[in-house]
């Protein structure tokens, strides 16, 4: 029994292998960014990082599920901004009102989402150049919404949305302003990271462990054993790239409180959904699919932002930092990719 | 063959899978000019855009554009992709100019060539994806001139070489055109008449096959990957003679539209399937579009929306893939 247990803990180590590096890795640079930093280890600071990390932590959710089908989506970064754009009209006047707006906005990324997945595959086009192609769509209605800069959100929302939970609770007046005894433990933590978390638990983690979910790793393993096992193949993509809209659009949210404005900005479309890629990569999921999580591409996106935290810091000449990201990045995907050369069979290469 | 002898034969030749892309990529053609023309009657009361003049014109700024699609269809070909065009592009421009007089030409192809056999290394000697290794190739050549410029439009200015194949004419043809017939006359021989152009296909259609039948797979694809960012080379070389100067960002407006144009003349994105006559198509139906689309005056935001739209339409309409599971 013993010996049972031993081996199990074996293979999930190994497979947990990519995950436990990533997290190594950001925690290493976190810790070291933290130390140097005048005030470091403190809730501004977390604040500050949370901020600037959430919505591209969500783009990297979102790509993660069309990657582990095999499949990408160019289209993540389009989702975002379109849904930043709507979010920029809609997030003010009454609590209703802002209710409804966000339910308009969250469903608004999963519909695009879902655009997505009904040309993949009733449409039959191959991912990349579908989403290449609905993207552009989704960039056009943003333009059509926003053609300049601009928005009005509600100033309390994107105050509290963007601080730690003790600023919720001075601002909407629960707990004593926030000064109840048994509140202070927590009051620290920021509003972003603990959304983070909520989204990783209850729509990640209950979808991965789904039929749906298990059969998009199975597409992303074998789509043709994955067709002969009897599983529902084209509701498994449609429902991967739904849910990836639905990422997408969280993060274009977020991004709307805490810029308080809309910008249909093609250039910034297109940095998050290639940052999305690289973050999935650092992430370990593997981009011909069937392994890695999006629980790893978060992990994947804080490296990817935390090298730039470090930038900060030591002062180094900001004409110098994209070459460094770019650097790293290469170096990311080359040390994994070393294994290769110690294949002895050279016919293992090809998949 | 077989199943195509029981058609009538006109049809018969007309209607292959081969050519069905280029046949409704040319019948979108027209559809485009005819809109385009009757617009121009309508508000203006003149056929601009079938006056030879603005043809060449418009072939002239698409020449840019149809270098750098050549180039991708021959890494698309193999089944990857190359993201790398963009900072590919701006930086072959930029050391271009930097170097100036006899040397801006070969410098700017070579260039090209270094970023193109990196990518081809990497792609195919440490299997990395090409979809991850070019765009991590992307950013270091964007980190590189950046550094080397400042984060500014550099302020040497394109030898009149450059320009003059950019923007100069024999004949009152464009001379940028006789350099993309060149290209494609080049792309051409080595898809039909080279055993390079064989290995080609077949890496796209099944690359452990490939292998096994001997073909030098790796070579092969550091070679496409290494024409492919010269072409990007060229193509930024000219753009710089077009504009007499190099600035930031100059490549970003060619990546997409140049996967775009390949795959709208039938190219197969996964590989293996593909004529360069459906790239040739594909890069004019994209500059026409752009073109009615300025002409039209449409807003940005309508310009995406149609870009995208006839991207899906036309995919819709081709043999749409078999079915991957089988």
């Amino acid at each position: 029994m013993s010996h049972t247990r031993k081996s199990d803990l074996s293979i999930i180590l190994r497979q947990s292998a990519p995950l436990i590096t990533v997290i190594a890795i950001f925690l290493l640079f976190y810790i070291f960014y933290n130390s140097n930093h005048p005030r470091g280890f403190s809730t501004a600071v977390y604040i500050q990082n949370a901020n600037e990390v959430f919505a591209l932590v969500m783009v990297a959710m979102a790509q993660t599920v069309p990657v582990l089908m095999g499949g990408l989506d160019l289209s993540v970064g389009a989702v975002m901004t379109l849904v930043n754009t709507l979010a920029s009209h809609l997030l003010n006047g009454s609590p209703l009102e802002i209710v409804f707006g966000f339910i308009v906005c969250l469903l608004t990324g999963a519909l695009c989402g879902f655009v997505n997945g009904c040309v993949v595959v009733y449409g039959r086009i191959q991912p990349i150049i579908a989403t290449l192609a609905t993207g552009a769509i989704f960039m056009g209605l943003a333009l059509f919404l926003r053609p300049t800069p601009g928005g009005d959100v509600d100033g309390d929302l994107a105050w509290v949305m963007t601080n730690d939970l003790y600023e919720i609770a001075a601002t909407y007046g629960f707990f004593d302003n926030g000064e109840a005894a048994w509140f202070q433990p927590v009051a620290w933590l920021p509003v972003p990271a603990l959304l983070l978390v909520v989204v990783a638990l209850f729509v990640w983690m209950p979808f991965s462990r789904s039929v749906t979910g298990r059969t998009v790793y199975a597409i992303g393993s074998g789509e043709s054993a994955a067709y002969m096992s009897g599983l529902p193949i084209d509701r498994a993509k449609i429902a991967a790239f739904t849910l990836g809209g639905f990422f997408a659009g969280v993060g274009g949210i977020y991004l709307t409180l805490q810029t308080s404005s809309g910008n249909a900005d093609i250039p910034q479309a297109g940095a998050y959904t290639l940052n999305s890629i690289a973050a999935v990569v650092i992430g370990g999921t593997s981009l011909l699919g069937g392994v890695g999580t999006a629980i790893g591409s978060i992990f994947g996106a804080l490296v990817l932002r935390t090298i730039s935290f470090n930038f900060r810091i030591f002062d180094i000449d900001p004409l110098l930092q994209p070459l460094f990201e770019g650097v790293v990045l290469l170096g990311a995907v080359s040390i994994g990719a070393l294994s290769v050369l110690r294949i002895k069979n050279t016919l293992e290469l090809f998949r | 063959m077989t199943t195509t002898d029981t058609m009538p034969k006109a049809k018969s030749r007309l209607w292959t899978p081969e050519n069905k892309p280029v046949v409704i990529a040319s019948g979108c053609i027209v559809v485009i000019l005819a809109i385009g023309t009757a617009y121009t009657l309508a508000t203006q009361g003149t056929a601009t855009l079938l006056s030879p003049g603005y043809m060449l014109q418009q072939l002239q700024v698409g020449s840019f554009l149809g270098i750098v699609a050549a180039g991708m269809m021959l890494v698309i070909l193999l089944g990857h992709i190359d993201l790398s065009v963009p900072w590919t592009v701006a930086a072959s421009a930029m050391m271009a100019t930097a170097f100036g007089g006899a040397a801006a030409l070969p410098v700017g192809l070579s260039v090209g060539l270094a970023v193109g056999l990196v990518n081809g290394l990497g792609v195919a000697y440490l299997r990395i994806p090409s979809m991850i290794f070019t765009l991590g190739v992307n950013a270091v050549m964007r980190g590189l001139m950046v550094a080397y410029t400042g984060g500014f439009a550099p302020q040497t200015a394109a030898t009149p070489l450059m320009q003059y194949l950019a923007v100069g004419k024999i004949l009152g043809i464009p001379v940028a055109l006789f350099v993309w017939a060149a290209v494609s006359v080049l792309v051409v021989f080595i898809l039909r008449k080279t055993p390079v152009g064989r290995y080609i296909f077949a890496i796209g259609n099944r690359e452990s096959a490939a292998y096994l039948a001997g073909a030098p797979t790796r070579w092969v694809i550091v070679f496409a990957f290494g024409l492919c960012g010269m072409m990007a080379g060229l193509s930024g070389t000219l753009l710089a003679g077009y504009s007499t100067k190099a600035y930031q960002g100059m490549g970003d407006a060619y990546l997409l539209p140049a996967i775009a144009a390949v795959v709208i003349g039938g190219t197969h994105i996964l590989g293996g399937r593909g004529r360069y006559l459906g790239t040739l198509v594909g890069v004019i139906l994209i500059v026409l579009l752009n073109s009615v689309l300025s002409i039209m005056q449409m807003p940005e935001a309508g310009r995406q929306v149609i870009y995208g739209s006839v991207i899906i339409l036309m995919l819709l309409f081709y043999d749409r893939g078999r079915q991957e599971r089988q």
